[in-house]
């Protein structure tokens, strides 16, 4: 349940397929333009209503309810061991006392 | 106010909607024709060095670092024949307050809407632009919108685009996030029309001369630390802004030897327009997506008139690869102790290499350097990369496909200097202004324009123009 106040991201489709531009890519002609905008509730709601929000700006918008208190899912990703590889060629190359020196 | 805002109405405002949020009247410019007068609409739209450097020490932005890579310069040595190897610098330009040298567009537009008196500002970017736009925006005490092209049509998102859009509303800014397609620009039009706020586009004269005090600050502090100017200055090249800002303000200092060098990630074969390719890279900018485009078609951008025209003032143009770039990210890290984003590292990769071909005491200015963090980190690239099935290798960078795999030099001496040949760029930019002015016939006027806008001469235009059967009057 979200109450009025509550900080959520909506979604809207902006432009369904058949109004899309012309020239586009045929996989991008087959999907929607689609937007995502987070704002305070202006009513109450529950995930997947229609509900009107108050962006930062004080602009008002409608969509679909998607999350509340949407959290930020990026982070460092999965270790890359190949990184480690090439940091340990590079140290060795340029301080690592090789048959150059 | 009922106004229709189906997308062909929205779209058919254009005109009407971007003179009320840039302010300028680029009539005043034209000639009628394809040329326009470039250097009036800088000078008399745009604001003088002084002003900008005055502007800018306002809000902290500038006189960033030049710093001395003095390991990565040994390595490109010991890659290089004997006698070869020029000195490596950095300009470090993650020091400017939003963490990347965007903070000077940002700037310069900020100050000319709060000047206007316009509320608020918007900037369609899913860039450091976004960034430092809001950065500045909350500095001035206006309202800022950032629009992103964000998410694939599975709202799967770059990490790189995902931690812009942190960033951006953790300076205060509202962030309108889209999926992929060029129809980000209608709802660009309609959120101008909706709000009246100014467009803080990247294409302004304003925002370009922003860019001029890099070039002329980088000439400045190298000639106080050496007491010559630098022989290269490579330039990362996406819109062409930073080329053509930097480039100027390196004339301005009078360093008229320096050789202009742009470097662009190499996305060739993948689609900017598709939602299957838009996971499939591994640089959101910097590449040749829209390095090469906005070269070869400046007048493509959100402005009328662009002022940024990379094709005025590039000397030579070289293509990197997105494993190449990976690589020296590292070594900026592990060799210099910079932890550096991988997108500004694009100008860095191809002077390592570029050095390997000079003397050993000839110097080349990198002129950037970017933030880094979650998301933005070589890490979760390369770790999205493969989520999406991209095979991550060591080997030959030449074997790197965009969008299939991302090939890591397995040794340094890989990293190779490839040209792109700007005469074929020229060519396709002369071709395009024929085509897009729909002409059979120019005038001297135009003629000249095209000259100087090509950085060419006029065999080289008149071969083109016969070419395309268009007459001179």
């Amino acid at each position: 349940m979200v109450r009025k106040g509550d900080w959520v991201q909506i979604h809207q489709i902006v432009l369904k397929p058949e109004e899309r531009a012309a020239h586009l890519p045929e996989d991008t002609k087959k999907v929607p333009l689609e937007l995502w905008v987070k704002g305070f509730a202006l009513e109450d709601g529950k995930i997947g209503d229609e509900i009107e929000i108050q962006t930062v700006t004080g602009r008002k918008v409608k969509g679909e309810l998607l999350k509340v208190n949407p959290r930020y899912i990026h982070d460092f990703g999965d270790y890359v061991p190949e990184l480690t590889k090439i940091d340990m060629q590079l140290k060795e190359i340029a301080f690592g006392g090789g048959k150059d020196e | 106010m009922n106004r229709d805002m189906s997308y062909s109405a929205v779209m058919s405002r254009k005109n009407e909607i971007m003179k009320k949020a840039i302010g300028i009247d680029y009539s005043l410019f034209e000639s009628g024709g394809i040329s326009f007068d470039y250097e009036r609409m800088m000078r008399e739209a745009g604001y003088s060095l002084e002003e900008i450097q005055r502007i800018q020490s306002g809000t902290g932005v500038g006189n960033t670092p030049i710093l001395e890579l003095r390991n990565i310069t040994a390595l490109a040595r010991k890659c290089a024949p004997k006698g070869k190897g020029a000195r490596i610098f950095i300009k470090d330009e993650a020091a400017n307050p939003s963490g990347s040298f965007k903070a000077r567009r940002a700037a310069n537009a900020v100050y000319h809407a709060k000047k206007l008196g316009y509320k608020g500002v918007i900037a369609a970017t899913s860039g450091n632009y976004g960034a430092a736009v809001a950065s500045q925006a909350a500095m001035a005490g206006l309202k800022c919108i950032i629009v992103q092209e964000c998410y694939d049509s599975k709202m799967v998102g770059q990490p790189e685009i995902l931690e812009k859009q942190r960033v951006c509303e953790a300076y205060g800014a509202e962030v309108v996030q889209l999926s992929v397609g060029p129809e980000l620009f209608y709802t660009f039009l309609r959120l101008l029309e909706e709000t009246g706020y100014f467009n803080a586009s990247l294409y302004t004269p304003f925002g370009i001369a922003g860019v001029e005090t890099l070039g002329y600050e980088l000439v400045m502090q190298f000639r106080e630390k050496l007491g010559k100017d630098p022989d290269k200055v490579l330039i990362t090249h996406a819109g062409g802004g930073n080329v053509t800002g930097t480039a100027r303000g390196i004339i301005k200092a009078g360093a008229d030897k320096v050789e202009v060098v742009g470097a662009s990630v190499d996305l060739s074969g993948l689609h900017m327009a598709s939602d299957k390719d838009f996971n499939r890279k591994s640089f959101t900018t910097g590449h040749t997506g829209f390095g090469i485009p906005f070269a070869t078609w400046p007048d493509r951008a959100d402005v009328p008139r662009n002022a940024a025209r990379p094709l005025r003032y590039l000397d030579r143009y070289l293509i990197v690869k997105q494993g190449e770039v990976f690589f020296v990210t590292e070594a900026l890290s592990v060799l210099e102790g910079i932890e550096r984003g991988p997108a500004g590292n694009t100008s860095l990769t191809a002077a390592f290499a570029l050095a390997q071909e000079m003397d050993e005491d000839q110097t080349i200015v990198v002129q950037e350097t970017e933030y880094t963090g979650a998301g933005k980190h070589p890490m979760p690239q390369i770790s999205f990369a493969k989520q999406n099935g991209i095979e991550v290798l060591f080997g030959d960078p030449d074997e790197e496909i965009p969008g299939k795999n991302i090939v890591f030099p397995d040794e340094p001496s890989k990293i190779k200097i490839r040209d792109f040949d700007l005469s074929k760029a020229k060519a396709s930019y002369i071709k395009n202004a024929i085509n897009n002015y729909g002409k059979t016939e120019i005038n001297r006027n135009d003629f000249d324009f095209l000259i100087k806008d090509a950085k060419s001469d006029e065999e080289f235009v008149l071969s083109v123009l016969t070419e395309l059967g268009v007459k001179i009057s």
